[in-house]
């Protein structure tokens, strides 16, 4: 919801800047595991211009759903916006994601996933042979990996589904977007509760941020 | 579906126990998959009625709920394992009682991928289904699918793959095998979550198998058709 008309927020230097959702001109619909960066993003950049509908980040499990799923909210939210910008990978959706999208005249953030554009694209595929048997966790997967992993996966009450799921990975790659202790734990523990080497990578938001500065 | 902890699959006459092995497939427990085929053996049914009604129209189940949104990876993995583990009591006696074979199936993940729960899961109904099959495993590269192909003399080669980054190189694998006039000596279907029909028909495959179920189905119309078609021209 956009109320045009709307002032937008004043601020002073050096006071804080608290995202509220319906404020913006511009939406960005993206994948909820991606809230909290472009919230962070948008706080620390002071970026008025931005509202934001997230969509449910355990389609990450399901991404056949994706496709649709923002085509709607595009449709509900044409016309109220001055623009509308996609940040979701192809995320597995073998190019459906993209063909709605060019069918409803919307872009999306390049690359085919955030560990992709967390990363850099470029650099994502230099490295992609030599990570070829890597798990990526990002801030939020190292954050919900035991719902959405160890849960959602089956594995907390099915232990013996782990070696199906996880035998042919070696290393479980940490792509931070911050420096957190707790989560590096928290990551460093699901390399060894999945029976993986540990690695850690420092990313911060890549693309994300490169994304949004442009349309801000 | 679960629940009948301390029901005698030996009470059960044969088509009750047939329905009881579907269910325990249902449910993931590989223990009383075993206990319930080799009831049927002892009965006098032929390894390939037991791999048939019991343990691939028990996984025909799933695979539809699956479809429909019933079941979730977890639970049709936990059934594929138990229907694997089935199959390890029948693999030896369908060797010597020769079931009959419908052809034979090369298949394997692409290069950079290293994913095959689902094509573990086609590899073991088509087996089911009464095809051979040579699984290559993950992470193959153009070369290896050739190395099979010239070795085993398919007539279907199966690609997989799960993500967006790989599922290109089976374009790779079919521009190869164009360059080399070996394309229509074989099926082509590929399969994986990010693919579908329209990439399929893109890259040049046969056809895009959501499941492995459809794989099955798809596999035995086309060779049917192929078989056709040979034996009108010749």
């Amino acid at each position: 919801m956009v109320d045009q008309d709307a002032p937008l927020p004043e601020l002073s230097p050096g006071e804080d800047f608290v995202f509220a959702r319906g404020r913006g001109d511009v939406l960005l619909i993206a994948c909820g595991a991606l809230a909290r960066e472009i919230v962070a993003l948008i706080e620390a950049n002071r970026w008025p211009a931005f509202d934001v509908q997230c969509l449910p980040a355990i389609w990450h499990n399901t991404p056949s759903r994706i496709p649709e799923g923002v085509r709607k909210v595009i449709r509900s939210a044409k016309g109220r916006y001055r623009s509308i910008f996609v940040l979701y990978g192809d995320c597995g959706t073998g190019g459906l994601l993209d063909k709605v999208l060019a069918e409803e005249g919307v872009e999306r953030i390049d690359g085919p996933h955030c560990y992709a554009f967390f990363t850099g694209n470029e650099r994502f595929a230099q490295t992609a042979e030599h990570d070829t048997t890597a798990f990526f966790l990002t801030d939020y997967l190292a954050r919900h990996f035991d719902k959405l992993i160890w849960e959602g996966l089956g594995i907390a009450a099915h232990p013996e589904l782990l070696p199906l799921y996880f035998g042919n990975y070696t290393r479980l790659v940490y792509l931070a977007q911050t420096r957190d202790p707790a989560l590096e734990d928290l990551a460093r523990e699901a390399a060894a509760r999945l029976g993986l080497d540990y690695e850690f990578r420092f990313t911060g938001y890549g693309e994300l941020g490169r994304a949004l500065t442009a349309r801000a | 579906m679960s629940g009948d902890d301390e029901l005698d699959l030996r009470s059960l006459n044969d088509e009750e126990l047939t329905q009881q092995i579907h269910d325990d497939l249902y449910d993931g427990l590989k223990d009383e998959v075993v206990e319930g085929v080799n009831i049927l053996l002892e009965r006098g049914w032929a390894p390939y009625k037991v791999l048939t009604e019991a343990l691939v129209e028990g996984m025909r189940i799933v695979g539809i709920d699956f479809r429909d949104g019933i079941l979730f990876v977890p639970e049709v993995l936990l059934a594929a394992n138990a229907m694997k583990a089935g199959m390890a009591v029948l693999r030896p006696l369908l060797i010597e009682t020769g079931a009959p074979r419908l052809g034979k199936m090369v298949i394997g993940t692409v290069k950079g991928d290293i994913h095959d729960i689902g094509k573990n899961l086609v590899g073991m109904m088509m087996e089911g289904a009464g095809f051979d099959v040579i699984d290559l495993g993950i992470n193959n590269p153009v070369e290896k699918y050739l190395d099979a192909i010239e070795t085993h003399k398919p007539d279907i080669l199966g690609m997989s793959a799960l993500l967006t980054t790989t599922m290109p190189y089976m374009k790779v694998v079919i521009d190869t095998l164009k360059e080399k006039g070996m394309r229509d000596d074989y099926l082509v279907l590929v399969g994986g979550a990010p693919l579908n029909e329209e990439f399929a028909k893109a890259i040049g495959a046969d056809a895009y198998c959501r499941d492995a179920a459809v794989a099955v189905e798809t596999a035995k119309e086309l060779l049917a058709r192929r078989h056709n078609r040979l034996a009108a021209s010749a």
